[in-house]
């Protein structure tokens, strides 16, 4: 099993091509403010119906305003990719792509942590974790007071 | 814990189930799917186009395709180290990368990858020699990372198909082979298992499950009604097995499959599917489709309409339900799994030279080393033993009982079983594979027993056979030694028929004299043969092996009635 130290990449406040601001991202970017974009295409406002279904995917909370631009932000400087013509380039998703894929041998050497992992739960059952039940339904954006309502 | 353990949802048949539904690979509703694909099977009357009746409106024409989760059959995890083993202590077999704990990365496991291309190759699938890894995003609660890595956009393997045979008209005389395509074959990951609580609104997660190698298994919609389904997934199912790649026990969910259900009239464009999920056997998956069909039918027929949702199957019922699945089409954001670099196989051309064995698949190394087929054992046994080609079928079928809790089949074995038998005695296969089908498989099945726990063994049988076949004894006697050395005593045959004395009357005097006395005593009966009725010559016959206590051979004491009737 190899450990990534993903605490360095974060320090150096990687922005995540168009990602959706997690909760609590704001500590994150503080260190690093992305350049001033060029003017490229129509700076687009991301719609309300855009926003709600990204909060149902991805479960976050915009919040307030600094949340909506924050993500407006990173929208933009994601944009900067489209100024690279890109005609006939393979696209390349990882750079990991020219490295040999390591392949592990069929044995059993992990496992039996059982107490171990439970430590991690707020609740546990009999060795089981506890979850909340599937069902809940995502309150609608309507019925939260929420900086979106504003927007409306 | 019990109540709760017997609330086994598999991730799927509980509440939440928003979060299962498949990226729509076939057009959602409101576009009016695809031109009419070339189709290649055309389903034959039964079960194919299905008339309206009586009132002469248009035909309708079911479209079924399956998606297939096969679960490999490996030491350990796709990703990680952990065991994989069925009913172990919940949590138990869960690594740190299984639990996806921050720090964690995937480390592919080459065992699954071979399972993969072995089942690509005897698919005849073309193998994609470089393949890629992505993540499929959804929320649940047995889906820990919040993703499942799985190969959306390359997949191991692409095109192949897959033959089965059908009997058409419930006669086991008359099969017809057919064919399904499989678009593609991808490496993923399970999920954990989710024990659903709802007296108490809360979820129990066993994460053994989560990180194991999955085959997924897309057909394209060739098939048109259950039997075919049925039959397609048996054949499926025993290819499996006998590459070892799965073992493919759906009672164990080793083998999961979801079936794409649509229906249209000729000419025009497929209609609008449901999926059909939690279906448990290869029985409840046929009552599925054709239920699912059915009430598409009827809903249409009463001027309704198909919404593309997710439908559970009920068993107890024999019907589809919908899910409760209100949120609408799900969104997996695909996006490459930025931890794994592409997965590269080669074939003899394209071999390295200096690379480390173990680091390399090559193709044609696994080809070479595949093992036959059940399409090419069942040719060789025909060939070989002169069997028909139903025969051959039952020999090899792997059979899931319902009721049999073991994973075993009743089948399994069987044909190894006949060919010991025919090596050991004189009698022809053509009779033998009677006495396997017949009479050694009904007592099996009878006692739920599987070949190797048959208390009669080949060496057994042989004996009794050759018996029969040397004409000490009657095949009704035959029957009957069978059905005491059954009892697993561990007497031979040739001490049971000398403890029932049923051994053929070899002295042919003394069965003239009984002959003889028959006649004498039916008088009526004789004037009637005489006369020209010659079915009555069965009643005497009957008479003489009544005396003779089942010890006469039929035949020879035909001759000799005749004999002496005609004297």
């Amino acid at each position: 099993m190899r450990v990534l130290s993903l605490g360095r990449w974060l320090r150096a406040g990687l922005v995540l091509p168009g990602g959706p601001a997690s909760r609590h991202s704001g500590d994150r970017h503080s260190g690093h403010r992305p350049q001033a974009p060029p003017q490229g295409p129509a700076q687009q406002k991301v719609s309300v119906e855009v926003l709600e279904h990204l909060e149902q995917l991805a479960l976050v909370d915009f919040r307030d305003s600094e949340g909506v631009e924050r993500l407006q932000k990173a929208i933009q400087f994601a944009d900067q990719l489209h100024e690279v013509n890109t005609d006939g380039v393979e696209p390349m998703d990882s750079v990991l792509e020219d490295r040999c894929l390591y392949l592990r041998e069929d044995d059993v050497t992990e496992g039996n942590c059982t107490k171990e992992l439970l430590e991690n739960a707020r609740e546990t059952v009999e060795e089981y974790f506890v979850a909340p039940p599937g069902n809940i339904p995502l309150v609608k954006l309507e019925e939260q007071k929420t900086y979106l309502q504003g927007s409306k | 814990m019990a109540a709760m353990a017997t609330m086994v949802a598999a991730g799927c048949g509980g509440v939440w189930c928003r979060a299962r539904q498949r990226c729509a690979r076939w057009p959602g509703p409101g576009s009016r799917p695809f031109l009419r694909a070339q189709r290649a099977v055309v389903c034959n009357a039964r079960g194919g186009a299905v008339s309206a009746g009586k009132s002469g409106l248009a035909p309708w024409i079911p479209v079924v395709g399956l998606e297939i989760h096969a679960q490999i059959s490996s030491n350990s995890k796709l990703f990680s180290g952990s065991r994989v083993q069925f009913a172990a202590p919940p949590n138990s077999l869960v690594s740190f990368f299984d639990a996806s704990l921050p720090g964690t990365l995937p480390v592919l496991n080459r065992r699954c990858v071979e399972a993969a291309v072995m089942t690509a190759l005897a698919l005849n699938c073309r193998i994609n020699k470089k393949s890629l890894f992505d993540r499929k995003h959804y929320f649940y609660a047995d889906l820990p990372a919040g993703y499942q890595i799985t190969q959306q956009r390359v997949p191991i393997a692409v095109n192949g198909s897959l033959s089965y045979s059908l009997c058409i008209d419930n006669k086991m005389s008359q099969m017809v082979t057919k064919t399904v395509r499989i678009k593609q074959i991808q490496l993923e990951q399970d999920s954990g298992k989710s024990l659903h609580d709802d007296t108490r609104s809360q979820t129990f997660v066993d994460l053994n499950r989560a990180g194991v190698g999955l085959m997924e298994l897309v057909m394209e919609p060739d098939m048109c009604c259950g039997e075919e389904a049925a039959a397609a997934v048996r054949e499926l199912q025993l290819i499996l097995q006998t590459l070892g790649s799965s073992q493919a026990v759906m009672a164990e969910g080793q083998l999961r499959v979801d079936a794409n259900v649509s229906v249209h009239h000729p000419g025009e464009p497929y209609g609008v599917r449901t999926e059909v999920k939690n279906i448990n056997s290869i029985r409840f998956l046929a009552k599925a489709v054709d239920y699912e069909i059915q009430r598409q039918i009827q809903e249409l027929g009463n001027g309704g309409t198909i919404l593309n949702e997710t439908r559970a199957f009920d068993s107890k019922l024999g019907c589809t339900v919908p899910m409760r699945d209100k949120e609408g089409k799900q969104d997996y954001r695909f996006m490459p799994e930025p931890n794994l670099p592409p997965l590269i196989l080669y074939d003899a051309k394209s071999l390295p030279a200096n690379m480390n064995h173990q680091q390399v698949i090559n193709i044609d190394w696994i080809h070479e080393r595949l093992p036959d087929l059940p399409s090419v054992k069942r040719e060789k046994l025909v060939e070989q033993y002169g069997i028909l080609p139903e025969h051959s079928f039952t020999l090899l079928v792997w059979q899931q009982d319902q009721n049999c809790n073991s994973s075993q089949a009743s089948e399994d074995g069987l044909a190894e079983f006949f060919e010991s038998v025919v090596k050991q005695t004189q009698m022809k296969p053509k009779k033998v594979i009677g006495w396997i089908l017949n009479d050694l498989l009904s007592y099996l099945k009878q006692h739920s027993l599987t070949v190797k726990e048959s208390p009669v063994s080949s060496f057994l049988l042989a004996d009794l056979l050759n018996l029969l076949e040397k004409k000490e004894i009657s095949s009704t006697a035959a029957k009957r030694v069978l059905a005491e050395l059954w009892k697993g005593e561990g007497k031979t045959p040739l001490e049971t028929v000398k403890e029932h004395k049923l051994e053929l009357l070899q002295d042919q005097k003394e069965l003239e004299q009984i002959c003889q006395a028959v006649i004498d005593g039916q008088e009526n009966e004789v004037m009637a043969i005489k006369a020209g009725n010659r079915k009555v010559l069965n009643k005497l016959i009957g008479l003489v092996q009544k005396k003779t206590q089942g010890r006469s051979n039929p035949v020879l004491v035909k001759q000799l009635l005749e004999k002496k009737l005609s004297e």
